[in-house]
């Protein structure tokens, strides 16, 4: 499908769709948010691209993605583990720090957040590995 | 809540909304054609999303609000994907 109009509504929707994602991942956690929503919607703004450049049948570029998403965001899921396991809490215990800055509250950052960061990945690949399984043409 | 919306007001456009619900459900299971369907699914996801927005001013709180704009950006996201099909299938 090659439609101009759809590919010039991709190149800027397509953005939009990432900004919210990103921010449905920077909300999470207290409010509605958080890394599945927001890995869901950053697929499918990547998926919306493939659409309008009809680059599902281009293979060779898209095929190994998938699968360094999904691997990126489980290492993350794992780094995640790590300090509860070195400051012997129990594994996925949410520790919290607190960096400061110049201006406002300061920003907190913990582990909650890495493993909301591996979802974001993960299931940005699953996302693109259902859609392009779905889209490749039958043998 | 002083300064919200009467009851009446809200009951009404939840019944309305609920209506066009199932009158485009009707549609999506009856659908002579696979056109019907597609409209009738976008037609769902618009009712959803007026849905969001009356339940948002329902509770008198706007975190809602950026769910409509997220739900109308993917539900046309669908359509594209279903007429893709059609067209390798048909076309």
């Amino acid at each position: 499908m090659n439609s101009v109009i759809l590919q010039i509504a991709a190149k800027y929707l397509k953005w939009l769709l990432i900004v919210f994602a990103v921010l449905a991942l920077l909300r999470g956690h207290n409010n509605p948010g958080g890394g599945f929503i927001g890995g869901l919607m950053a697929g499918l703004a990547i998926v919306y691209r493939g659409f309008a450049y009809n680059a599902f049948q281009v293979k060779e570029e898209l095929q190994d993605r998938p699968g360094y998403y999904i691997g990126g965001g489980l290492f993350a899921i794992f780094l995640s583990f790590l300090p509860s396991l070195f400051a012997g809490k129990t594994i996925m215990t949410g520790l919290w720090v607190k960096i400061p800055t110049p201006v406002g509250e300061g920003i907190k950052l913990g582990t909650p957040f890495l493993f909301d960061i591996g979802v974001f990945f993960a299931v940005i690949g699953v996302t693109l590995l259902f859609v392009f399984s779905l889209t490749q043409k039958q043998h | 809540m002083e300064d919200s919306v009467s009851n009446t007001v809200l009951i009404i456009a939840f019944s309305m909304l609920l209506a066009a619900l199932v009158l485009a459900f009707a549609r999506l299971l009856k659908g002579p054609s696979i056109n019907d369907r597609i409209a009738a699914m976008d037609l769902i996801a618009a009712v959803v999303m007026g849905f969001v927005l009356v339940y948002s001013v329902m509770i008198n709180k706007s975190i809602y609000f950026d769910i409509p704009v997220i739900i109308s950006l993917i539900s046309f996201i669908g359509t594209v994907a279903v007429s893709t099909y059609l067209k390798h299938r048909y076309g």
